[in-house]
């Protein structure tokens, strides 16, 4: 290790970038984000299928996502059905853990929490930490509007608009220009967590309480059925992972 | 002191170790969460309580879950827990067609009673068809016919100290060495008196199948699956659930899953 790899002299003002608030709150995300993919992925392993509409096709098929173990001549074998398209995912998906000791079920121990197969466990950490992520959600909105953060650095304006195709190219090129001010394409992609994926999981989220669905019909009008909402539930945190490693 | 900050390059090369550190492991650092009596679980256990009473505060207690067009019934009603009660008191009901059988109203009562399955079919019906969600994640849609419980517990007459209705339940959903363990389950007054709870004798127009929980089965239309009791015989009314199996106020409660059902 030469003195190259530490840290430059501190040079100049100390610039501030994000507020206590902000900073607070994107940890406590952090935890909970953590927490939320890994035991949802438990409970998805407890129907390891997804579909569209109100109810689950048992006796007709609208399911888009299905994991599976099925039998061949080979022997058992993992399979991952979507869309229809039907692909061998043994040791993944469907079908995972060692030669002695198979684990036939959707995602492997390895991304679930717990690792093994306890439902009851993975609803109660999953809301648990949804209630915290939301909590932490209303205090950095409320935060964000009063210290000027929203305004300033996520909405998008006028000139973010008509400055986005260049920023693209620019980002294209690997020509990354570090401002004091975020980049068309950062607001773009911290508005749209926050004003479009973040209320969507939130939402999809209650749609498959039978509670919620009394007091809140609408969800199932707005989300096309409880198995429709619980399919965008599932997909909404993928896209999520595309966008916070894109914002990086 | 320079020492102590932490550039970003840094932070990412050290978080990325830590999390695929986490990854390789498996994630089985979090599996001691998964013990029932574990104190840090039993903290987290809290948010369900938060979970309930926010529901019960957002929701009126007379609005009804939603009901669905005759269209929508697409399939038959997916049978799934006990669906072959192999009791000696279930097999001989079942003999017997469900002529022996009583509906029984006990507990903190003014006066018990029971009610015949044809006393149960002579009553005011309802029939609503709607959307039973598994805490597996599946859903299906069914119709159902039966009698309301909330004016069969007005004739009991409900005592203004009681808290619960508890639901026993005919069917061994867990046969062990130390012998079968019934299935029960409870619900608050909220839930026991609502509209939509019915004493359901009918499925998609035709008698209640076996599969499906003859000769009664319990409709709490707001809940999961595990709050809708199959095969069931009596309802007690009481103000503690500690007495009942491992006291957490149901068999599916008592494995680790949440009382009050409602997400």
């Amino acid at each position: 290790m030469t003195e190259t790899t530490g840290l430059p002299p501190t040079r100049g003002p100390l610039v501030y970038r994000q507020s206590i608030w902000t900073r607070v709150t994107h940890w406590v995300w952090v935890v909970c984000l953590f927490f939320l993919l890994l035991t949802g992925l438990q409970i998805f392993n407890a129907h390891p299928a997804l579909y569209v509409g109100q109810q689950s096709g048992f006796e007709f098929d609208n399911a888009v996502l299905r994991m599976a173990p099925v039998n061949t001549p080979d022997g058992p074998r993992g399979q991952t059905t979507i869309f229809g398209q039907t692909f061998d995912t043994t040791g993944v998906f469907g079908m995972s853990g060692t030669a002695d000791k198979p684990a036939y079920q959707g995602f492997p121990g390895a991304v679930t929490i717990p690792s093994f197969r306890d439902l009851a466990t993975g609803r109660v950490l999953h809301f648990f930490f949804g209630w915290i992520f939301v909590a932490a959600l209303f205090i950095w909105f409320l935060a964000s509007f009063i210290n000027g953060h929203l305004r300033r650095d996520i909405i998008p304006r006028g000139g973010d608009v008509t400055g986005l195709g260049r920023d693209v190219v620019d980002h294209a090129r690997f020509r990354f220009h570090h401002r004091r001010v975020y980049s068309p394409l950062q607001k773009l992609s911290y508005f749209t967590v926050f004003f479009i994926l973040f209320p969507l999981i939130i939402l999809t989220g209650l749609t498959m309480s039978p509670g919620m669905n009394a007091s809140w019909p609408w969800l199932l009008d707005v989300f096309g059925g409880r198995q429709t909402a619980r399919t965008i539930h599932f997909g909404s945190w993928s896209s999520w992972c595309c966008s916070s490693s894109s914002t990086c | 002191m320079n020492k102590l900050i932490i550039n970003r390059r840094r932070f990412l090369a050290g978080s990325a170790a830590l999390g695929s550190g986490l990854m390789v492991s498996g994630c089985n650092q979090f599996d001691f969460l998964g013990q029932r009596d574990n104190p840090v679980r039993n903290v987290i256990e809290q948010a369900n309580v938060l979970t309930y009473k926010a529901q019960r505060a957002l929701i009126g207690d007379q609005v009804l879950a939603r009901e669905y067009g005759q269209s929508e019934i697409r399939q038959g009603m997916k049978p799934n827990g006990s669906t072959e009660p192999t009791t000696p008191e279930y097999m001989f009901l079942r003999q017997a067609n469900f002529e022996p059988y009583r509906l029984t109203i006990k507990g903190m009562v003014d006066r018990e009673v029971s009610f015949s399955l044809a006393e149960l079919r002579n009553m005011p019906a309802r029939t609503q068809i709607t959307r039973h969600d598994c805490v597996e994640g599946w859903s299906c849609i069914a119709k159902w016919t039966g009698t309301p419980l909330g004016p069969l517990l007005d004739q009991a007459g409900v005592k203004s100290t009681a808290r619960f209705a508890v639901y026993h339940c005919y069917d061994n959903i867990q046969r062990t060495l130390s012998g079968d363990i019934l299935y029960y389950t409870s619900s608050d007054l909220v839930d026991a008196y609502h509209p939509q709870s019915i004493l359901s004798y009918g499925l998609n127009d035709q008698p209640l199948p076996v599969s499906n929980g003859a000769p009664i089965r319990l409709r709490i239309e707001r809940a999961l699956g595990y709050k809708q009791p199959k095969y069931l015989h009596t309802i007690e009314l009481v103000d503690d659930l500690s007495p009942f199996g491992q006291g957490k106020g149901g068999y599916w409660e008592d494995v680790g899953y949440d009382w009050y059902g409602g997400i």
